[in-house]
């Protein structure tokens, strides 16, 4: 009698290396697996003969956008190439690995990176937002660092369209449901509406982990007669494809669904992979390490080996199957999730066993690290892959897609916010703006997104020292010294579609300021470059005109990329999404106690706001509201970024503030709501002084979005000190006004007073209307 | 057993020798998040704690015991179902049981796996609104005679952080009015009932009033600039009082090594 291995193996006319040679006319299925005709030709080129089955499977979602970055790689380079030695100075690892580190100092280090699981989460918004967040923390993990705090931008279509509610419940509670099962705090994130996105939503995850210095793992495979092993979950079918065939494709109504390309999440086997894999770092008993996402074993297998200094054999009927009918091709693409590679020397086989068993999780030993320069992968010992690693994992395909400025650039810029239709009618009485920021605060992008973030556990660990609504997450990695991270995202797709390269910009400075207002000083980016498709040359003019707009700031912000993730193809038949490039910026406090929270809190306190105020309203909340997209975004200046954020970190660390709030979307009026509810204390504001030293109306004053721009509380007995430092640091600042506790009102000159709790009404009670 | 995965360096706290002489044990079972948390609650309260691992056949050498909370076995089936089969939960049922009478607390999934161990009556459902829920949570301390509430006083608001999926409690009418009757309703939600609860009710204790289960987390609301936001604190906890959940570990101290506090 035949074991069911042998029974199962016997259904597959197993296309060895040995048939390939000898069949080079077979019919392969390569564009049915996503590539082109000149990259078919570019295998069998590298190969020298026809790819087998198998091979045709790795090439396919190797060399697929989401994994091969075939498209932006050209000007990706650029975060590379434009880097100062003040960005070098504190970076371990950089780009190309699973995730860049920062070295924190006393001995620690961070790691953070920001992913798309944008595709997947409009199939199926559950399981695609809970496996993006196992998939991003897998990523912390392979770097050797413990997860410590996890963070989702995420953007929808209409609040008022049918299907938003569909997507946003799904994803909601599908990150709630994974993330909160890993004992992960997430601590902020951002969220928009609009309809752009309705087709295609964004939703981003991202992930921070802390590590000892000597605790940073590589994903290498190294070490002849070294041991390759598998663990985690079993492989199953979900997910096959889904690089290649979802992440690379837009949606259109011709094709069948494609949930079956969507992966399944266990986060109870990912709590348990966390914790075994940390046992597994602390004894030292992994030489290299690689979490399985995308392209799953056809990835991790090839970039271990590739990034190696000798090759790889594999046995992969050894690999735990959920299905046993899975194919050799299925098995090298399957996306099933919490699953790790890792190579063990043949000492530390035991010891690592002996982890696997306490944390009860499967594992198998499939081959060794040879020094042939080959991955040789075989079923049953007949050879069905034989290629350089190095082919399939990093040089794949690159294009130098055609771009140029798109003809209706030009149109879209001329057409100004004000003066426009869409602008008459203009508030300007005290009861016309307090109803604008009544209506402002209430709006979709605005309102509170509590109802969000109350599904989030943002107190595990026990290491949360500020979350949502402040500006900037902060978590403290050192419970002696109080040493802690504090982490932002932003974009803003309307900016970005009005100016790419400034757009771009404007999302790097608002995350910047954000890291900054907390009173933490901004040291690494990561960026999740959210577009359409890039065979389309104006959205391949705004990829390239927002990599160049960010790599040049960095440059000016001292800071660097050292990680992130590219997702093209969003969008919806022809209609690209808005060109979204969601920025997360990590700072460092050295004491998490000084970090500066958001909202004011003692009577009679200074207000002042820092910054100048220009007339910029194009690309604005107000405009959004009004239905107008049109006109130049607000003028980018790094250098008083820079400058505001030393002024924000010192005032911080020697207690000049109690309070600060960036000023972003929604501009003065939105802070000062803010600002006032975050611990329901009112004031009393007079911006003449604003007005008159600006050359602004009231309205503008309090909804322009001009940026380098912060309200912060001082005390009393710090306003000398403080203004002194503003001072010398020749930045511009202004009283106006003060804190009010008592009032339950935020009272404007010139706007009719309003009471927090008729604010705190109409911010709360957007989300719960459309989704309750 | 090895020692809990620490962020960094365990908080150093002066303790009084009398008090760290004081062992308490944290258990972890697959799947448990807020292990560290309880441990470092124990810390601040200053004993020692010690890492109890659900397969151990022993309980050892402690004072008191702590069931954390999270998800154990991923909470498929229902929470607390398989956990209260680990050979560590028999020692813990039976030393809960015995003339000694071990205190145990369990919080949120410890709470759970009570009730299924039937140490406590009654039991947890999804919450009423159906969603996961995180929040800042006002109690009433309704009973300070219980090992983990002497040092509060009966009636007594506090406000610690509230987060799970499945914490409306449910018992049978004549079980409530026994609970009522025997004073064993230790806590009540005040203000908003968050997910349900018959009688709004947040924890309970068993007779003898050493076993005590709520689902809010006192461990989140033991130290100053991680607690809840409560309105005097302001936030964040910064000069406010956002330590209200250490009266619990404090009290089992004060049980502990004899009330002379």
């Amino acid at each position: 009698m035949s074991t069911s291995a042998e029974t199962v193996s016997k259904k597959f006319n197993i296309d060895t290396v040995e048939n390939a040679a000898k069949t080079p006319d077979t019919e392969l299925p390569w564009a049915e697996l996503g590539l082109k005709q000149n990259e078919f030709d570019e295998v069998v080129k590298v190969l020298g003969r026809r790819p087998t089955g198998a091979e045709l499977a790795m090439y396919s979602v190797m060399w697929s956008e989401h994994c091969s970055y075939k498209s932006s790689k050209n000007h990706l380079r650029q975060f590379g190439e434009k880097v100062t030695d003040e960005m070098k100075k504190d970076m371990l690892v950089g780009i190309g690995e699973n995730a860049g580190v920062t070295n924190l100092g006393d001995g620690w280090a961070v790691t953070f990176k920001i992913e798309s699981h944008n595709s997947p989460s409009f199939v199926e918004p559950y399981q695609g937002a809970a496996t993006g967040i196992g998939g991003i923390v897998r990523d912390i993990i392979s770097m050797g660092a413990r997860p410590v705090a996890v963070m989702d931008p995420l953007r929808f279509g209409a609040i008022d369209h049918p299907d938003t509610a569909r997507v946003m419940h799904g994803a909601v509670a599908g990150i709630g449901g994974y993330g909160n099962s890993l004992g992960l705090p997430n601590i902020g994130g951002e969220m928009v509406f609009d309809s752009v996105y309705q087709g295609n939503p964004l939703v981003n995850a991202l992930a921070v982990g802390v590590m000892r210095h000597e605790d940073i793992r590589l994903a290498n495979a190294s070490g002849k007669g070294n041991k390759v092993v598998l663990f985690g979950a079993r492989t199953g079918g979900d997910g096959i494809g889904g690089a290649s065939v979802l992440a690379s494709e837009s949606f259109d109504d011709t094709k069948p669904s494609k949930r079956p390309a969507v992966q399944v999440g266990d986060p109870f086997a990912e709590k348990v992979l966390i914790e075994c894999c940390l046992e597994l770092f602390k004894g030292s008993l992994v030489e290299g390490i690689q979490d399985l996402g995308a392209a799953g074993i056809s990835c991790a297998t090839s970039e271990l080996a590739s990034n190696g200094d000798g090759g790889m054999e594999v046995e992969l009927t050894s690999v735990l199957l959920r299905d046993p009918t899975l194919t050799p091709g299925e098995i090298l693409m399957s996306e099933s999730q919490e699953r790790m590679m890792a190579v063990v020397t043949p000492e530390n086989i035991a010891a690592f066993e002996a982890v696997m068993a306490k944390w009860a999780v499967e594992y198998s030993w499939l081959g060794e690290v040879t020094d042939t320069g080959r991955l040789i992968i075989t079923w049953e010992g007949e050879v069905i892959v034989d290629v350089d690693p190095r082919t399939v994992a990093h040089d794949g395909p690159v294009y130098d897609r055609p771009y140029a400025r798109p003809e209706w650039q030009d149109a879209v810029q001329a057409d100004a916010f004000t003066g426009s239709v869409q602008d008459a009618g203009r508030p300007s009485a005290p009861a016309e703006l307090a109803a604008a920021v009544t209506e402002l605060i209430a709006s979709p992008n605005m309102c509170d997104k509590s109802w969000i973030t109350n599904q989030y556990d943002r107190y595990v660990g026990g290491n949360t020292a500020m979350a949502f609504p402040d500006d900037a997450g902060v978590v403290r990695v050192d419970e002696e010294t109080g040493l802690g991270v504090a982490l932002a995202t932003d974009a803003n797709g309307r900016y970005t579609y009005l100016d790419p390269y400034h757009g771009a910009q404007l999302a790097l400075a608002e995350a910047y300021r954000n890291v900054a207002t907390s009173g933490a000083v901004p040291m690494a980016v990561s960026d999740c470059l959210n577009f359409g498709s890039p065979e389309d040359p104006d959205v391949m003019w705004q990829l390239a005109e927002a990599i160049r707009g960010l790599s040049d700031a960095c440059m000016v912000l001292g800071i660097p990329v050292t990680g992130g993730n590219v997702s093209l193809y969003n969008q919806t038949g022809t209609t690209p999404i808005h060109p979204s490039p969601v920025v997360a910026v990590l700072g460092k406090l050295d004491d998490v106690a000084r970090r500066t929270p958001s909202g004011w809190r003692e009577d009679g306190q200074a207000i002042y706001l820092l910054g100048t105020t220009a007339a910029e309203l194009d690309g604005s909340e107000w405009a959004n509201m009004r239905g107008h997209l049109g006109g130049l975004p607000p003028q980018v200046d790094l250098g008083a970024e820079r400058a505001l954020g030393e002024i924000l970190i010192n005032a911080s660390r020697d207690g000049m503030v109690d309070s600060a709030h960036d000023l972003s979307e929604g501009g003065l009026a939105a802070a000062l709501v803010e600002s006032s509810l975050r611990y329901g204390v009112g004031a009393r504001i007079a911006l003449q002084d604003v007005l008159d030293r600006d050359g602004v109306d009231l309205f503008t004053a309090l909804f322009s979005e001009s940026q380098g721009r912060a309200v912060v509380g001082v005390p009393r007995s710090e306003e000398v000190r403080f203004t002194d430092m503003c001072t010398a640091r020749g930045f511009a600042h202004l009283r106006i006004g003060v804190v009010d506790a008592a009032s339950g009102k935020l009272e404007i000159n010139g706007v009719e007073p309003l009471s927090l709790d008729a604010l705190r009404e109409a911010h709360e009670a957007t989300l719960p209307k459309y989704f309750d | 057993m090895t020692e809990l995965p620490l962020i960094g360096e365990a908080i150093a706290v002066a303790a009084e020798p009398r008090l760290a002489g004081a062992r308490i044990g944290v258990v972890t079972f697959p799947g448990t998040l807020d292990d560290r948390d309880a441990a470092r609650a124990v810390r601040l309260a200053g004993a020692t704690p010690v890492p109890l691992w659900h397969a151990d056949t022993a309980l050892g050498d402690v004072d008191a015991v702590v069931i954390p909370g999270g998800f154990s076995y991923g909470d498929y089936l229902r929470a607390g179902a398989i956990a209260r089969f680990a050979p560590l939960m028999s020692q813990i049922i039976d030393a809960a049981n015995s003339d000694a009478k071990l205190p145990v607390l369990g919080i949120c999934n410890g709470f759970q796996i009570l009730t299924e161990s039937h140490l406590l009556p009654g039991s947890m459902i999804k919450n009423d609104h159906l969603k996961f829920m995180c929040r800042d949570q006002v109690l009433r301390v309704e009973n300070s005679n219980t090992a983990w509430t002497l040092d509060y006083e009966a009636g007594q608001e506090i406000t610690v952080p509230l987060k799970n999926q499945d914490g409306q409690y449910i018992a049978d009418e004549k079980t409530l009015d026994a609970l009522e009757a025997e004073g064993r309703v230790v806590f009540r939600y005040v203000g908003f009932n968050p997910n349900g609860s018959r009688r709004d009710i947040a924890g309970i204790s068993n007779t003898a009033g050493n076993v005590v289960g709520l689902m809010p987390h006192p461990e989140h609301a033991v130290e100053v600039g991680f607690g809840p936001e409560t309105a005097l604190s302001g936030g964040a906890g910064i000069g406010g009082s956002d330590t209200d959940g250490l009266g619990f570990f404090t009290s089992v101290l004060t049980k502990i090594v004899g009330g002379a506090k």
